[in-house]
């Protein structure tokens, strides 16, 4: 029962991350019908770049004290992945948007690789220890349930975040142009929608939503590599799609489920495999929820839209 | 034989015989102009060749069915561990070579197959996905299937494979003619390579103007259409993917023999990439195009490795960018900039069954819906 208990807490902590991914990758889709697979490297390039400017400022400003600097480091990381997210669509995106699926779908692949490569040249192969400012020591077990104060600052830093995201697209003016963009492009400019400003925008909340996800995953294992986001990546898609792809609740929903499977799936693994199995297989699990949810219910747990729209 | 003139399509055009034997003439002397270079490039001709195989499986399912896969390396994979398993001393089985590879390329297919019945109803993107975990399903499980049940060795791989056997002779063996001339094994395994790959052209070449590859263009021009003219789209493009499939098992199977060696190392996620970025770069759908796709970017990244290391060597001091991150960077910024600048690939495709859609423009708004 303990285990239970800690993996769901363990899972929650890991499913708000993914639910922070997955949210940029269901706001591009939504809006374009391309899935960007560079989403999950520019979560990678977010906790790199946080990882030299907390090293930075720890060298030049060491009294700044720790929360200040993880502060700081963020900010700069999130500032340069919305840089990023833009460039990326502005160049290599933006000029494919009426171009056969193939193509779009293709360079995004390339642009995945070329981030990782970047990546690999500025920081090397190797792991780098992430600076965990914020205690990763439990705190006193509740019902002998231990969490960490980063776990905590996971939780509510990412469920802010998507009480301001909800709001942002419901609520504003900016939220009803994407919502309007996502449902007819064409229609959504003749009322006067700037939708190239629109689908810039998406680019660069979803990036800045990435950033703050890559930071708190290496917070919370406290390393940082130039590969790191091809996992979480195809999880957050895998959760993306198990919530219903281009819907915002869904891809949340899909986010905290899928850690929630995985983080028990893991505890529980080799005892229902007679230990045929291990924790080693963990990643399995997002790939079998995919494979269920295409099968039985491809648009997924809240969506709408058909899936088969070729 | 058309193909064969255009893989040099500026003397293709003009005179499609000259171009013709201008290609056979290079494919035969091809590993003896290598040597000259040294037996390295020979071995890389090899490799260059396997390339070349996994390239045409993949154009199958990517340029004639216009379905994205990418994880066509897990087949690949698979062809090469099933050799594995059976002609080493890993279980102390030695079965003969004509009964491995086959048997290899039945089991890539029959993964095509239990990968692509539940996903290939669904919309082309999800299929990338999909086909992307599996490609890192079939990796997590070379890597852990060592216990409790030793079964693939691990990240250590599986070592001492059986070399190739035809006809009772061993060509990983040398050939002595006489006390001077010997034939190092790595021109054999060119020439037996190339066999292959020219009977997989030729292959995929009928295929391609027969009932099915036409099948396989209507579906990856309108799926909708094709549905209605009656095309069975479903099993069209399982079949397109278990064929696909099945080359990447050839190849593995002759990988393995080849390399004496398997670990799963060998079928990471780049290598899916790289053979995709190869299709891409020469010309999705364009047999000859993606042929000269895989020799260019197998050689590429090679003659890198030679020039660009010993030149950084010589500016810098030391080696700012290793081969491997040459390599990366090469493919990336190949697949870009192809399908922004020349989506078509390097030769495009021109023929009536063979024109991706990609040639045409496409059918506008589809994704900006």
């Amino acid at each position: 029962m303990e285990t239970l208990l800690q993996q769901t807490v363990n899972g929650l902590v890991v499913g708000s991350v993914y639910a922070l991914v997955a949210l940029g990758y269901t706001m591009v889709y939504g809006i374009l019908g391309l899935i960007n697979f560079a989403h999950g490297d520019i979560l990678m390039i977010g906790a790199l770049v946080a990882l030299e400017a907390i090293r930075l400022l720890q060298l030049h400003a060491p009294d700044l004290g720790l929360i200040p600097t993880l502060l700081a480091g963020l900010s700069i990381s999130v500032v340069v992945c919305m840089i990023l997210g833009f460039t990326i669509e502005r160049t290599a995106y933006r000029r494919l948007r009426n171009a056969p699926r193939l193509a779009p779908l293709i360079t995004a692949i390339g642009v995945s690789f070329l981030l990782q490569t970047i990546a690999m040249i500025i920081w090397g192969r190797n792991y780098h220890t992430f600076p965990q400012l914020v205690s990763t020591t439990p705190i006193e077990p509740i019902a002998g349930v231990f969490i960490t104060p980063v776990q905590i600052v996971i939780l509510v830093v990412s469920a802010v975040l998507m009480v301001a995201l909800v709001l942002l697209v419901n609520k504003t003016r900016l939220g009803r142009a994407m919502r309007a963009t996502a449902e007819n492009h064409k229609v959504a400019s003749l009322m006067g929608v700037d939708t190239n400003k629109i689908i810039a925008a998406t680019f660069i909340i979803g990036s800045a939503l990435a950033a703050v996800a890559g930071v708190m995953f290496s917070s919370n294992y406290g390393i940082a590599h130039y590969a790191m986001g091809f996992m979480p990546g195809l999880k957050a898609f895998t959760a993306a799609v198990l919530g219903g792809i281009g819907n915002l609740g869904g891809a949340m929903l899909g986010g905290l489920l899928l850690g929630l499977v995985e983080s028990i799936g893991a505890g529980y693994i080799e005892d229902l495999s007679f230990g045929f199995l291990n924790s080693s297989y963990q990643d399995i699990f997002a790939f079998i929820i995919l494979g269920i949810v295409l099968i039985f219910r491809p648009t997924g747990l809240l969506g709408e839209r058909v899936a088969d729209r070729a | 034989m058309n193909e064969l003139a255009n893989a040099i399509p500026w003397l293709g055009k003009r005179n499609p015989a000259a171009a013709r034997w201008v290609v056979i003439a290079l494919a035969l002397a091809a590993p003896l102009i290598a040597m000259l270079f040294g037996k390295t490039w020979v071995r890389i001709l090899d490799f260059a060749l396997l390339y070349v195989m996994l390239a045409i499986g993949l154009n199958l399912v990517v340029g004639f069915a216009g379905l994205l896969d990418l994880g066509y390396i897990a087949f690949y994979a698979v062809g090469a561990y099933t050799f594995a398993f059976l002609a080493s001393p890993h279980f102390e089985l030695h079965l003969p070579f004509w009964l491995v590879l086959p048997l290899g390329a039945v089991f890539a297919a029959l993964a095509g197959i239990i990968l692509g019945l539940p996903t290939l109803r669904l919309r082309g993107d999800y299929l990338a996905i999909v086909t992307l975990g599996f490609g890192e399903i079939v990796r997590i499980f070379m890597n852990n299937l060592n216990h409790p049940v030793n079964i693939t060795n691990g990240p250590q791989g599986i070592n001492m494979i059986d070399p190739l056997v035809l006809f009772g002779w061993d060509i990983s063996r040398p050939i002595r003619i006489g006390e001077e001339i010997t034939i190092n094994s790595l021109f054999l395994y060119y020439y037996v390579f190339l066999a292959f790959v020219v009977l997989s052209i030729i292959l995929v070449q009928r295929l391609q103007i027969s009932r099915v590859g036409r099948a396989w263009a209507a579906i990856r021009e309108d799926e909708l259409a094709a549905k209605a003219i009656g095309i069975n789209t479903r099993n069209m493009k399982l079949l397109a993917f278990s064929l696909g499939a099945t080359f990447g098992g050839v190849a593995g199977g002759l990988f393995a023999a080849f390399q004496g060696f398997v670990s799963p190392e060998s079928f990471s996620l780049m290598e899916s990439i790289a053979v995709l970025t190869m299709v891409v770069f020469g010309g999705m759908g364009n047999l000859a195009g993606v042929v000269v796709g895989a020799l260019v970017l197998t050689a590429l990244p090679e003659i890198l490795r030679h020039v660009a290391v010993p030149v950084q060597q010589a500016v810098f001091n030391q080696v700012l960018l290793d081969p491997e991150v040459l390599r990366m960077l090469l493919l990336s910024l190949a697949m870009i900039f192809m399908m922004l600048l020349r989506p078509a690939g390097l030769i495009p495709a021109h023929s009536r069954y063979s024109r991706p859609e990609l040639v045409v423009g496409g059918v506008a708004g589809e994704a900006g819906k």
